[in-house]
């Protein structure tokens, strides 16, 4: 959104392309407490909401469905959106990333019965009950006591032995009443026809096995790009986030990408927002020379 | 716009409706099913008098995604002459819905 609006801002022509409303990631996220100029904190939708209206001042065009293929060529690049192909001189890729699975049979299938991603989404249809969480890291730790208000019992399951999240999450998790950690351990199986029952859990120095019954398992393990459109000759580290030098600037000639798909270690809004600025200054200069 | 179902009126407007019937379940607080709005809302405009698309928010009218076992947001859910035949879980993009209504609505 950033990009588009520094775009816009140069007076360049923008298609606007957005799988679902604008926003991503930042929709999933209950409470923002470090995007400057919100010192109480803001609601994730609404930053979302506050930046598609600060876009909406400047006339463009929209496309609200997935990218399915992307060719590029140098001043004719081609994107295909839904049944339709758009050509622009210059792209700039802001597709961000996605939760990442477990990897286990019947994950998909149990989706939506008791498998969840987003504790704000679900949380609701487990008061009461037993749930688990896996993950170690800040989403894993913030998540579970979000959830650890709702539930009656929650089970933090880490393959490791100490937490990588940060220190203010970890004190919090650790003396919550009701959360109980299980160090050292994976989910091997899921459990459940209709709905999960629950998980067999694996201690990773022992390797031995057990059944603990659940009534919800949320998953937070990171985040995977979401690329799945790109074209082949663009450079991607080895997890498939797109590297780009300081100006946002691709392998490919007037590619661009910013925010969580790039190859980057901080993936905040903060950060997205800087890139989104930086590759559309880069855009906007490669628009310039191609043109003169 | 997306019509609002609620547990009062979902026998009549969804299970005896003649029309296929795509409810999406979401509730305000629900990023994904924020998401999802817009999507909805240009699908009911573009399957007007072929499928009726409509919302059911869960916070108000916890009866029937209780009925249905949903334990996630955003549900989309199809019913056809008053049976499920098709369910997705997770905010998706639109051709992905319009594939679904294709071949299991009209198909």
């Amino acid at each position: 959104m950033t990009a588009a609006l520094y775009l816009l801002r140069s007076g360049v022509s923008v298609a606007f392309v957005e799988k679902l409303s604008p926003g991503g990631q930042v929709l999933m996220t209950a409470e923002i407490e470090n995007y400057p100029g919100f010192p109480k904190g803001i609601q994730g939708w609404e930053l979302a909401d506050l930046f598609a209206a600060h876009l909406e001042r400047y006339p463009h065009d929209k496309y609200n469905d997935a990218v399915t293929a992307f060719e590029p060529a140098p001043g004719a690049n081609r994107v295909r959106v839904g049944d339709e192909w758009i050509t622009g001189k210059a792209v700039v890729v802001c597709s961000g990333a996605r939760y990442k699975k477990l990897g286990l049979p019947d994950e998909d299938r149990l989706i939506g019965k008791g498998i969840s991603y987003c504790a704000l989404c679900d949380g609701n249809f487990f008061r009461g009950q037993k749930v688990g969480v896996v993950g170690g890291g800040n989403s894993a730790l913030e998540e579970s006591l979000y959830l650890a208000k709702l539930v009656a019992n929650l089970r933090l399951i880490h393959r490791r032995d100490e937490f990588r999240g940060c220190k203010c999450y970890q004190e919090k998790v650790q003396s919550a009443p009701n959360i109980d950690i299980e160090y050292s351990s994976v989910v091997r199986k899921l459990h459940g026809d209709n709905a999960l029952t629950g998980v067999t859990l694996a201690d990773v120095k022992t390797g031995e096995e057990r059944f603990l019954p659940l009534d919800g398992l949320f998953i937070f393990i990171g985040f995977e790009p979401v690329g799945d459109f790109l074209p082949d000759g663009i450079d991607k580290d080895p997890q498939g986030f797109v590297i780009t030098d300081t100006e946002m600037r691709t392998s490919l000639p007037g590619v661009f990408a910013a925010g969580d798909i790039r190859s980057k270690s901080c993936r905040q809004v903060t950060t997205a927002v800087g890139d989104g600025a930086t590759a559309a200054t880069a855009a906007f200069t490669y628009l310039e020379q191609l043109d003169a | 716009m997306a019509v609002q179902i609620t547990d009062a009126n979902f026998e009549a407007n969804v299970l005896k409706s003649s029309l296929p019937v795509l409810i999406d379940f979401w509730a305000p607080w629900c990023g994904p099913c924020r998401a999802m709005g817009p999507v909805i809302d240009e699908l009911a405009a573009e399957y007007d008098g072929k499928v009726l698309i409509a919302k059911m928010n869960v916070d108000e009218n916890p009866a029937t995604p209780s009925k249905y076992g949903i334990r996630a947001i955003p549900t989309l859910i199809l019913f056809k002459g008053g049976e499920v035949v098709e369910q997705i879980t997770g905010a998706v993009s639109k051709s992905s819905i319009k594939d679904m209504i294709a071949q299991k609505a009209l198909g």
